[in-house]
């Protein structure tokens, strides 16, 4: 059984990645991640709200009425989210400012309402755990991936540790840096996975919701 | 009292446009951006919908959660707001107008958890905006992602033809096409603020 529940969590972070593999609720890859704290942050976050939904869509299961089931997840994630917004309120007053819209904005998450429909509703409650903790932790990965490229071409640091002298190209931590890193980055994953796979061209999910 | 709304609408149409400064509403934005045609549906549809669940979401906001004191259930009742008024403009058109319903009818189903649309209320409210400048941000809102959805169309047509290196067909490619458009956009920071 752990060799599955390994595997589970694997299949998040690398063959089925959020944000480079599946192409799912990229506005907050972009948005966010201006440097790699903000990443982490938001990362963190959306493992919190996910492995949670997960967890009770999975406990629900035989209650909810398949008829209704969509209403009742949104329902769920909304939950989840309105209780991270408000502990993020509490105690990290200077990034919700930064981030407090973006937060609220994970309700709207289709990678999470697509993992509860497609394996929470599904599965027992330990392996859903796992899916959703894989799924989050690959999100986190690409987010702070995402931000780690970010910083350091656009701030000359890492996590706030200066590396260089002066900002390399300012460019990067604005609004459009943020789009060639992620193009570039996705077309990078499809380079090895055409080169060391043999993958199909034309990844990185097909652009659906 | 206009210049104000003219103010609001400019900033957010172009200045503070949605998919190029704000990132959001990408999902719909890649999705639908293929074809002129689709990418104009989806406009007039947007903007419909947005401008009318502004005005939806602020009268529940002021007239119900402000008075009950329920604020923190704002993300919630908003979503369900969206998705109510959506799922009734469906059935609504279903019955009116089955010509226009079989040509903008997908657009609505893939509008209910958009994020744009759950943005507007949510700034509204965060700016804490009368009736009428909600209204408009939410039609500038509709008007600058109807902007970005058409200058996209227009070129991921051109894209078709184009040579261009297989690892970076499809998504990626269009990553990058973005980030242009977002640079061209950046000049106008800084011309208004709000």
């Amino acid at each position: 059984m752990a060799a599955s529940y390994k595997k589970l969590i694997l299949n998040g972070i690398f063959s089925e990645n959020p944000v480079f593999r599946l192409a799912l609720s990229l506005c907050p890859a972009v948005a966010v991640t201006t440097s790699v704290r903000n990443g982490f942050l938001m990362g963190v976050a959306v493992l919190c709200v996910m492995t949670m939904v997960n967890i009770t869509v999975s406990i629900l299961r035989n209650l909810i009425n398949p008829k209704v089931r969509i209403p009742a997840y949104i329902l769920i994630i909304a939950t989840y989210v309105s209780i991270t917004e408000m502990m993020m309120r509490a105690y990290s007053r200077t990034a919700y400012k930064q981030m407090g819209l973006y937060i609220q904005l994970i309700v709207v998450f289709a990678i999470i309402i697509s993992r509860a429909e497609l394996f929470a509703s599904r599965n027992k409650v330990l392996p859903s755990a796992a899916d959703g903790f894989g799924m989050g932790l690959g999100f986190l990965g690409a987010l702070v991936l995402v931000g780690a490229v970010r910083e350091l071409i656009g701030k000359g640091s890492i996590a706030g540790f200066h590396i260089t002298a002066s900002s390399p190209l300012l460019i990067m931590v604005l609004p459009t840096g943020g789009f060639f890193v992620i193009g570039l980055l996705m077309g990078l994953f499809n380079w090895i996975d055409q080169r060391y796979y043999g993958g199909r061209p034309g990844g990185g999910g097909g652009g659906h919701h | 009292m206009f210049k104000d709304l003219f103010t609001i609408f400019i900033a957010s149409a172009i200045i503070n446009n949605f998919v190029f400064t704000r990132y959001l509403g990408l999902c719909i934005f890649f999705g639908v951006s293929k074809k002129m045609e689709t990418a104009l549906g989806m406009s007039m549809t947007f903007t419909a919908v947005m401008v009318i669940s502004a005005a939806l979401s602020w009268l529940v906001y002021n007239l119900v959660m402000l008075p009950l004191h329920i604020e923190f259930l704002k993300i919630v009742l908003f979503i369900g707001i969206v998705a109510g008024f959506v799922q009734f403009a469906d059935t609504l058109l279903k019955k009116l107008n089955p010509t226009l319903y079989y040509k903008l009818g997908i657009y609505l189903v893939l509008i209910t958890t958009n994020c744009i649309i759950l943005a507007v209320p949510l700034l509204n409210t965060d700016n804490n905006y009368n009736f009428l400048q909600s209204i408009t941000l939410g039609l500038g809102s509709g008007a600058g992602f109807s902007l970005a959805l058409i200058i996209m169309a227009s070129i991921r047509e051109r894209l078709e033809l184009a040579n261009i290196p297989k690892p970076f067909q499809g998504m990626p490619i269009a990553f990058i096409v973005t980030g242009l458009i977002a640079l061209a956009f950046l000049g106008f920071s800084g011309m208004i603020t709000i």
